[in-house]
């Protein structure tokens, strides 16, 4: 009897043993309960890079994406994080500079080719990567703009200011459409800096200033500013435009069922659209107001926390994710734009004559990273609330002095946020 | 008093420990944190050292000053209007930024103002945000607070009798309380819905298409009463169960005796019941309005502040400053203003409805 229990043990350990000769690391993952493949995928790309090598075992845990940057705050409070970190591209220098993160320390090399979107640079050092970029369109249909005179504008020679401001007034007096545009207005939070600052940029004002990240004094409430501003303000007064309350199943069918005219949205909503409109369907690019058509860029990447002991591991996971059937992919589990030129060659939405080929153009042509700075978490709540009350009918310049106001407060109240 | 407490009263000790523990733990030391974090700059997440800044983050929120602004004038000396004949000022942007001639006013922005003659006066506070959020918690509080006592007590009253089925009409109206107020919040977001939503509709129907549809919760004028509204209506219920339990305190042989001396319904209920409820009602408004000082999931669902901060309550500001903006300091220092003023009402309506 006692025999028999010692040798159970003994084999017990044994079996142990060969199991720990991976070393384990930990890896944290935002796409808890997501509606499409994504979270599949990464389990599926963890299973295969433990098989892959005997060194390292990858264990992950995932998070419902509202509640992951609170549980990574909360994480690195306690000293608990994980080897390897999924973070939302605006997010990482704010994570870098508070010592969540370290750089990469990856051969650069493997970068070339890449979007700029999901190469996540901070103080000169790549801290993230990502296998995939988002991008914005203004989506309608070819036969809308047609049927109303509108030129088709291509990313070569996009729309103008007054050709924009005059397609939107004619569709509005169609009459055939509750409101010319949809912003998505009902998308509160982190889609308001990355779909609608492109504009701000566009008009030659930004959130903060990109040559020091230390004021937003004239550039978020200079002469352009203010010129966005009250066109901003025009959209929502002319009707254009549902306002801050629109209901979020308007913003999930308004298109597709016509009470919208056009619809500036993104490249994980393409798809229902090409379904519903087949080749009517047009993605266009953003319009130019004067200093170059732009749209937002960066999505979630991979990062290695800063307490990991084992970089050199999270460092192998990381170029392991890091090759093109991974980004095709996930670019056909979940619609996203693949990293790379020749990924996108392999998927079938962004290979060429592909029904999404035109938003890697755009991510391409169009794309400006949100400000690179730890503040920006700050800054796009104050810039947020500002559009919100804006097209609510605040005071343009009041609003925008307001918003410089706060920014700098908190700029300095971080002395500066370590920008060097 | 003392010794009988510490001496031979183990076993009572004991059984208190846990909830003393959990409250000093989730409670006690919380709020002296608050209070030291809110003389400091500390931040959520940063690498940089926490430093004492005295009292700055209350005159950052509590800051105000008055300033008259004087019409523009044309070079005769006569006042400036514009079409609709209204007097043209200057920007109050040229006194508050970058001018060092008003160092008192750097940073401030226009809170209210109201016309003295061809002047204009101005109140301007360092923190408009804030101080709209002061104004509509306490308007929250002073509409809610009685009239969710009222309800509750007129629900009491018709559920305190001996009917068959009464139990049923106890659980619809206890129900609301038992759902989350989240659920809560984003069901009446559907029916607060502009355009074709539930409210709309069914006052469309009631005034035969006559009603045209608002955005509740879109329009400066309507937000905070819709929230009120929903509160109210989710809470009542609450509330009706402790005024129940208040009126089942009654002995019936104060309302028999009642009836022998031929008292009509009205009287009885003055002269009776209320006096009997006392206790209740002091429980109940202190409960009330603590809760309702507290507002926050509501807004946080429903409208986050907005249209134009007309929804803008404290701890909701506390909790955005904190966790959004990473400024834990500033979210402190609303908490300890949020606690000084809710202590201080709740020793007033102590005084007021005292023993006497």
């Amino acid at each position: 009897m006692k025999l028999k229990h010692l040798l159970a043990s003994a084999a017990l350990t044994a079996l142990a043993t060969s199991a720990a000769a991976q070393t384990e690391l930990s890896l944290w993952y935002h796409g808890a309960g997501s509606a499409n493949a994504e979270e599949a995928l990464v389990n599926q790309m963890v299973e295969e890079f433990n098989a892959s090598q005997s060194d390292w075992r990858v264990v992950i845990e995932t998070f419902p994406q509202l509640a992951y940057n609170d549980a990574v705050g909360a994480a690195a409070l306690a000293g608990e994080l994980p080897d390897i970190l999924d973070v939302d591209g605006p997010v990482m220098p704010n994570w870098a500079w508070a010592g969540y993160m370290q750089p990469l320390g990856i051969d650069e090399s493997i970068l070339d080719g890449f979007l700029p979107g999901p190469i996540g640079r901070w103080n000169g050092e790549v801290y993230s990567v990502g296998l995939w970029d988002a991008a914005v369109a203004m989506t309608t249909r070819r036969s809308t703009l047609e049927d109303n005179g509108i030129r088709v504008p291509t990313i070569e020679e996009p729309w103008t200011k007054d050709e924009f401001d005059a397609a939107l007034a004619t569709l509005q007096a169609t009459g055939d459409f509750d409101h010319a545009l949809d912003l998505g207005m009902a998308w509160a939070g982190e889609w308001y800096p990355y779909a609608f600052s492109p504009f701000l940029q566009s008009f030659g004002g930004d959130i903060v200033d990109r040559e020091t990240y230390q004021t937003a004094e004239g550039v978020l409430n200079g002469d352009e500013a203010l010129a966005f501003g009250e066109w901003w303000q025009s959209l929502f007064e002319n009707g254009y435009v549902p306002g801050t309350s629109q209901d979020a199943a308007d913003r999930e069918t308004g298109l597709l069922n016509g009470t919208y005219a056009i619809q500036w949205n993104g490249n994980w909503a393409a798809l229902p659209v090409v379904e519903a409109f087949g080749d009517d369907a047009l993605f266009l690019p953003a319009p130019d107001f004067g200093n170059g058509p732009v749209i937002g860029a960066a999505s979630w990447q991979f990062g290695i926390s800063a307490t990991s002991e084992h970089p050199e591991g999270a460092r192998e996971f990381i170029e392991f994710a890091m090759q093109d059937r991974w980004f095709a992919a996930f670019s056909d589990g979940t619609g996203l734009i693949p990293s790379t030129a020749s990924a996108a060659a392999m998927t079938e939405n962004y290979a060429p004559g592909g029904p999404l080929e035109v938003f890697y153009d755009l991510s391409e042509a169009q794309a400006l990273v949100r400000p690179v700075t730890p503040g920006y978490i700050v800054q796009a709540k104050v810039f947020e609330k500002a559009l919100a009350d804006i097209a609510n009918g605040a005071d343009v310049a009041d609003t925008l002095d307001a918003a410089v106001d706060e920014i700098n407060e908190d700029i300095e109240a971080n002395q500066g946020y370590g920008h060097n | 008093m003392a010794s009988k407490l510490t001496r031979s009263n183990r076993a009572g000790w004991i059984m208190a420990f846990p909830g003393i523990a959990l409250m000093t733990l989730f409670i006690i030391v919380p709020f002296f944190l608050a209070f030291a974090f809110s003389l400091t700059n500390q931040r959520l997440a940063s690498p940089n050292a926490v430093e004492y800044v005295g009292f700055e983050n209350y005159s950052d929120l509590l800051g105000l000053a008055v300033f008259t602004l004087e019409p523009e004038r044309d070079e005769s000396g006569a006042v400036v209007r514009d079409e609709d004949g209204e007097i043209e000022y200057p920007r109050l942007r040229n006194f508050t930024r970058n001018n060092p001639d008003y160092p008192n006013l750097a940073g401030k922005r226009e809170w209210f103002s109201w016309a003295s003659g061809e002047n204009r006066t101005v109140v301007l506070s360092s923190d408009v945000v804030f101080m709209k959020a002061l104004v509509n918690t306490f308007t929250f509080v002073i509409f809610v607070a009685p009239i969710q006592a009222g309800l509750a007590l007129c629900l009491a009253l018709l559920i305190n009798q001996k009917l068959r089925g009464i139990n049923v009409f106890r659980t619809v109206y206890f129900m609301p309380v038992v759902v989350s107020i989240v659920v809560v919040s984003i069901l009446w977001r559907f029916i607060y819905s502009p355009g074709d939503g539930l409210l709309n509709n069914a006052l469309g129907w009631l005034t035969f298409g006559a009603f045209t549809p608002q955005d509740w919760l879109g329009n400066t004028s309507t937000a905070l009463p819709a929230i009120m509204a929903m509160s109210i209506w989710q809470g009542v219920g609450f509330h009706m169960v402790i005024w129940l339990a208040g009126l089942q305190n009654i002995s019936p042989t104060l309302y028999e005796a009642g009836n022998i001396e031929g008292a009509n319904k009205w009287q009885t209920f003055r002269y009776i019941t209320w006096p009997g409820l006392r206790n209740t009602a002091v429980l109940i408004l202190i409960v009330i309005t603590m809760q309702a000082f507290a507002l926050f999931a509501q807004i946080d669902v429903m409208t986050s502040g907005g249209p134009l901060d007309s929804t803008q309550v404290l701890v909701f500001q506390a909790v955005e400053r904190g966790y959004g903006k990473q400024d834990i300091s500033g979210g402190s220092t609303i908490s300890v203003i949020l606690f000084v003023i809710v202590l201080t009402i709740s020793l007033i309506q102590r005084y007021l409805t005292r023993e006497r």
